[in-house]
């Protein structure tokens, strides 16, 4: 099995001039894309996208609707062909082993659907029944427990909620027991306890099955927990990729944010701190102060403001959101 | 080596696709109307032609096709036979059990999973089809059992193998038929993603095709040629034969009536003294071969364009 899987990837490296060690971390990546481009007539759904998703990790793709995050993914499936480009799923090539690529990589689609009249638990023995799993009760009592349905299993699952439907959805795929997992927009139109659920539930896949999860989503605030890594995807472009952390220092270029509470004559404290050499800027957010800063100077801005009487409430640095990253990377793309 | 003990040998999709189907069909509720449907007709053909017969028994006391007059007499006063019934309603049946067969997919969101799963996309269709044609297998031959049991226990007559094997080539080619619709069901449920529009289409088609076609045919060929014609009447043919109800008649006629010798226009001066005797099924066989071929290569390319139209159809429309 891991023969057949790695066998294919072997050749067409080899194939490439120059490249000589780049076996072990094709290894490493699951999942590959170079130069992927998807058009539907005049329309670019996907344009020249080069994409690594290494192994164990949970990848999340971001970008707003429409972005190409769908497109992307039903060609890794083998579901869309693509126009140009090329597309390796654990050394698979989805186009023509799309049953091989199928019979490894779990997919919950974008508000997944269940066969209303038949119950969760018998659904999940269609989808075994599909898989060539002939005894399989076990795996989906199993996957029904992982995702907290146990109980619910019996049940129509037209009667499920948006949230329970999402986690069959989890559990649907896990009867295979894939090594990949990919959910398009896996917390969309469910309650922020279902979110957290299903957040949960994906750090559990990694950490304890060592599985890759490749995740889209549009709702940054939501994901940005549970991914190792990210891809901002704008308008089929991957505009940047990284970690949260390396994401929003780029984009920070050594700027800092502090913010500050005080108590007393805010005005006053915030003419202080604006007269420290680090400081570019100091605005108002309500009761915070929020200080622009060329480092970071916390201990100074606390020692200043302690000294001259000011009682010092809070004080803490901003990591930068997702969000603002987003933002931030979506609008220079539109400018 | 990850292979799991528990795969060994797996079916192909198209036969867990199909017994899912099957499954389905057989509790749904539109079995239970379309079995309900069944039975009266069945019923109600039996029991009416019963009183017809037992005049056509004694008027022709050795008609050697008694038995098979039980699927042909009509009700009276009334142009329906059990054999009308069929071709009536098969068509019915074939639109009920496969209008929105992958719309329904759609609609309730369970199609890009289905995908996602390791087996080949033309499995669905193939498995959407082979359960709609064996539900409606099953309930044809329990229909058509019912009313051969009806006709043995109260009119005493017991089928010779001669009209057996008629009748059950007649109930193979009845199935063809209805595939024929099954396979456009399919299709429009494929084209068009509202279940509603498909079902008033296939509707729509089997109303112009079975019911108006005569109507159609009729003006058409009045329009060419002079009504009451040899010309009219043979146009009248060739232009009814487009519609696969048309033949469907053709065959079922020659299957249910050995004594029909052939399909073309027979003026009057042609059958004189002619000596009424019926063909072995063999010769029956040959005077509508064409029909058969045709009916059987229709549902062919219809389903075939049903499935075209679904590998090359977009996942997520």
């Amino acid at each position: 099995m891991d023969d057949s899987v790695t066998r294919p990837a072997g050749p067409a490296e080899a194939a490439r001039p120059g490249v000589t060690t780049v076996l072990d971390a094709a290894d490493l990546d699951v999942i590959r894309i170079d130069r992927l481009t998807k058009r539907y007539g005049d329309v670019t759904a996907v344009d020249r996208l080069d994409l690594r998703v290494r192994r164990g990790e949970v990848f999340g793709l971001l970008g707003p609707n429409g972005a190409g995050k769908t497109t992307t993914i039903l060609t890794l499936l083998g579901l869309i062909e693509p126009t140009s480009g090329s597309v390796r799923v654990l050394g698979l090539n989805p186009v023509t082993q799309a049953i091989k690529v199928k019979q490894q990589v779990g997919y919950v689609p974008d508000s997944v659907g269940f066969y209303p009249t038949m119950t969760g638990r018998e659904n999940l023995r269609y989808t075994a029944r599909l898989n060539g799993l002939r005894h399989a009760e076990d795996r989906i009592a199993d996957a029904l427990d992982q995702v907290g349905l146990a109980d619910a299993a019996d049940r129509r699952a037209g009667a499920y909620s948006r949230g329970m439907l999402q986690r069959l959805g989890i559990a649907d795929a896990l009867v295979k027991n894939p090594s990949v997992m990919i959910l398009d927009e896996p917390t969309i139109a469910i309650d922020p306890e279902g979110v957290q659920l299903v957040l949960s539930l994906i750090r559990r896949l990694r950490d304890e099955r060592g599985m890759t999860v490749l995740l889209s989503s549009h709702l940054l605030y939501q994901v940005q927990e549970v991914c190792d890594r990210v891809g901002i995807f704008v308008r089929g472009r991957l505009v940047a990729a990284g970690s949260v952390r390396e994401l929003s220092e780029r984009l920070a270029q050594g700027r800092t944010v502090t913010e500050i509470q005080v108590g007393g004559d805010v005005d006053a404290a915030a003419r202080r701190v604006a007269e420290l050499d680090e400081v570019q800027q100091v605005d108002r957010e309500g009761d915070l102060l929020v200080a622009v800063c060329t480092a970071d100077v916390r201990a100074r801005i606390a020692e200043t403001l302690i000294g001259a009487g000011h009682p010092l409430l809070h004080l803490r640095q901003r990591s930068s959101h997702l969000d603002e990253i987003y933002h931030r990377y979506f609008h220079d793309e539109i400018t | 080596m990850t292979k799991s003990p528990d795969i060994a040998a797996p079916p192909p999709g198209w036969i867990t696709v199909a017994r899912k189907e099957i499954a389905d069909h057989l509790h749904s509720a539109r079995m239970l109307v379309v079995a309900g449907l069944l039975t009266v007709t069945g019923v109600a053909a039996v029991y009416a032609a019963g009183g017809r017969i037992r005049d056509v028994a004694s008027a022709a006391t050795d008609d050697p096709a008694l038995f098979l007059k039980l699927f042909t007499i009509s009700i009276e006063n009334t142009p329906f036979a059990f054999v009308n019934f069929v071709a009536l309603i098969g068509p019915l049946l074939g639109i009920a059990f496969g209008f929105d067969a992958v719309s329904s997919e759609r609609s309730q969101r369970t199609l890009p999973r289905l995908l996602a799963q390791p087996i080949h996309r033309d499995d669905i269709v193939n498995g959407k089809f082979v359960a709609g044609l064996a539900v409606i297998g099953i309930l044809l031959t329990a229909l058509m059992a019912l009313v051969a049991a009806v006709g043995i226990i109260r009119l005493g007559i017991v089928p010779r193998p001669d009209q057996v094997a008629r009748l059950l080539v007649y109930l193979a080619v009845s199935c063809v038929y209805i595939g024929v619709w099954l396979a456009f069901a399919l299709m429009l449920s494929i084209l068009l993603h509202r279940a509603a529009t498909a079902a008033l289409t296939g509707i729509g088609a089997w109303l112009v095709l079975s019911l108006l076609a005569g109507l159609i045919v009729q003006m058409v060929a009045g329009v060419f040629t002079t009504p009451g014609t040899i010309e009219n009447a043979e146009m009248q043919q060739a232009l009814g034969r487009l519609s696969p109800a048309f033949l469907y008649e053709e065959v079922t006629a020659a299957l249910l009536t050995p004594e029909l010798r052939t399909l073309g226009v027979i003026l009057p001066e042609q059958a004189f003294r002619a000596v009424p005797s019926q063909l072995p099924l063999g010769q029956s066989l040959l005077l509508v071969w064409p029909q058969l071929a045709a009916l059987v290569a229709l549902t062919a390319v219809i389903f075939a364009l049903a499935y075209v139209a679904f590998l090359r159809q977009e996942v997520r429309l």
